[in-house]
């Protein structure tokens, strides 16, 4: 059955089968309260799954295409070596440009770390030789051995050493993200049972009289299921809502670059957590009724 | 339309009920009487398949009650109409929205029946209480409400136990009046009573038999009522 076609049926219901069952006062305000706290929740492991993801993709797709050689080399032999690599670099398929940084650049780089009034020309600084691979990269094993015949101290990195561990952690993140959505889903799952069957309980007398004036089990089921998917779709709406004004409202660290950059949803992705309050409708629709159907078996 | 061919109950202690054969025929009239405590309560709800027999077997309109599935038996319950020793109405509805509960659960739209149903609250003399909540009720409205509510799917069979047990004698002549007139009408009654008076009043007018039950059986009295 479609999630919409379920709301639907929830919501026109008759309203007749609603009334029979008498309206239950706090029960209803805490399954509301739950609904919109796992939505909360929800909402915010949605965005850091989204994250995540966008993290591990963006720095397995840059980082695939850039590779850098460092060259370590007496100043004698620097600039013979320095021309040597490129020549290399040139002629090796899979590699779409070569170019070594400037002085400038170099300083720039180091600025971080050492001050801007670094002594470039008095230090033993490397030489760094940016690269920029295409269809695929190059064969790095046969690369590594020209580069160590031509340039004996030139070594090519293809970044791969640092960053496979942080594609990799923001893979088990986002994986953990998913397995918090579906822990998320099954708490509530079992707290909607939970309230359900507390209703279900309270009202055996309610549920016998019907049975006994000729009431089919669907039909007593509706009753309840109708207000605990109302309720759910509710409670989770209003927490939905108040998550996504917190993820807007996140302050933006994108410039500053941290690991938070981009915490949030972009464009498009703003439509997945308004789907959460239509999921945990849809949950709530089935624990009900599994609930009811289940206890009212056991009412003759 | 309802039938017991050698049933037994018990609730769990002793039988409450032994070897029990009744069959009720269309159109027929039935008293059940028998000392408190005798199982007349018990043998309407086999009647209605509250319970099902320990032993033998319970057939309503032909179908063995035993191999009916829940959906089954919910639709069999709506063509019997039960007025319950203790009415059982729901306390939070009003009069009129328990007499209407079971065109409600059977689907039927209760706003198309409203004529029907103030109809029907007038032929019991209720029609100032349809918005009065079950509780506020005296005995006998009660009573009469729970008459209602057992007609309103026009049942084939109707059932009612202790129906004149809290009114007084005039009261009591009304309802079964009510009852003798739907008899006329072809259905089948099965009232369970110990009010002996009652029943001599209605065999008066109607062609009444009485059941008694008696240490667990079922005997037939004879015309010293
Ligand atoms: N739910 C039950 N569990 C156990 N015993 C029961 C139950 N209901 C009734 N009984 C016992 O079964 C016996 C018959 O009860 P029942 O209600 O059928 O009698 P009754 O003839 O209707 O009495 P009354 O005239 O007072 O209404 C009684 O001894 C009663 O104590
Ligand atoms: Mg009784």
């Amino acid at each position: 059955m479609g999630v919409l076609k379920i709301l639907r049926a929830a919501a026109s219901g008759d309203k007749q089968a609603d009334r029979v069952v008498p309206p239950s006062g706090y029960t209803a305000t805490l399954t509301g309260f739950s609904a919109a706290a796992m939505a909360f929740l929800a909402v915010f492991t949605l965005a850091l799954a989204l994250a995540t993801g966008r993290l591990a993709d963006r720095w397995s797709a840059e980082l695939a295409r850039t590779a850098t050689v460092r060259i370590s080399a007496p100043k004698g032999q620097m600039q013979a070596q320095t021309t040597a690599v490129l020549n290399v670099l040139k002629t090796t398929p899979g590699i779409k440009s070569a170019r070594p940084l400037s002085d400038a650049e170099q300083r720039k780089l180091l600025a971080p770390w050492f001050g801007p009034d670094l002594p470039l020309d008095s230090l033993p600084i490397p030489r760094l030789i940016e690269v920029v691979e295409k269809d695929g990269g190059p064969d790095v094993e046969g690369l590594r051995l020209r580069l160590a015949a031509e340039a004996p101290g030139a070594i090519y990195d293809d970044h791969t050493r640092w960053r496979q561990p942080l594609v990799n952690a923001a893979r088990r993140l986002r994986l953990l993200a998913g397995i918090s959505m579906a822990l998320i889903a099954l708490a509530t799952a079992a707290m909607i049972t939970l309230a359900a069957s507390a209703a279900l309980a309270a009202n055996a007398t309610v549920i016998s009289v019907l049975r006994l004036v000729g009431a089919k089990d669907t039909y007593i089921a509706r009753a309840f299921v109708r207000r605990f998917t109302l309720r759910a779709l509710g409670g989770a709406a209003v927490g939905t809502l108040l998550a996504m004004g917190a993820v807007l409202l996140l302050p933006s660290a994108a410039r500053e670059g941290g690991f938070l950059t981009g915490l949030g949803f972009q464009g498009a992705e703003w439509i997945l957590p308004l789907l959460i309050p239509f999921l945990a409708a849809f949950v709530s629709f089935w624990a009900t009724r599994m609930a009811a159907l289940r206890t009212l078996r056991g009412i003759s | 339309m309802i039938e017991l061919a050698s049933a037994a109950f018990t609730y769990g202690g002793g039988d409450i009920l032994t070897d029990l054969n009744l069959s009720l025929p269309p159109g027929s009239f039935h008293f059940l009487t028998g000392p408190s405590g005798s199982g007349k309560t018990t043998l309407l709800r086999l009647c209605y398949m509250e319970l099902l027999p320990t032993k033998g077997r319970v057939r309503v309109f032909k179908n063995d009650v035993a191999a009916m599935d829940r959906d089954q038996v919910a639709l069999t319950r709506r063509r019997i109409g039960v007025v319950h020793q203790d009415c059982k109405f729901l306390d939070h509805l009003s009069v009129a929205e328990n007499i209407a509960l079971p065109l409600g659960v059977s689907g039927q739209n209760v706003t198309a029946q409203a004529s029907n149903l103030i109809e029907l609250l007038a032929w019991v003399g209720l029609e100032h209480h349809a918005d009065a909540l079950p509780q506020q009720l005296s005995g006998g409205e009660r009573q009469r409400a729970a008459l209602a509510r057992a007609v309103i799917m026009s049942p084939d069979v109707i059932i009612a136990d202790e129906p004149t047990g809290n009114i007084d004698w005039e009261m009591a002549i009304r309802l079964m009046q009510l009852l003798v007139e739907l008899n006329r009408m072809g259905k089948t009654i099965l009232i369970a009573t110990h009010d002996l008076n009652l029943i001599r009043n209605v065999k008066a007018k109607t062609s009444a038999r009485v059941l008694r039950l008696h240490n667990r059986h079922l005997q037939l009295a004879g015309a010293d009522l």
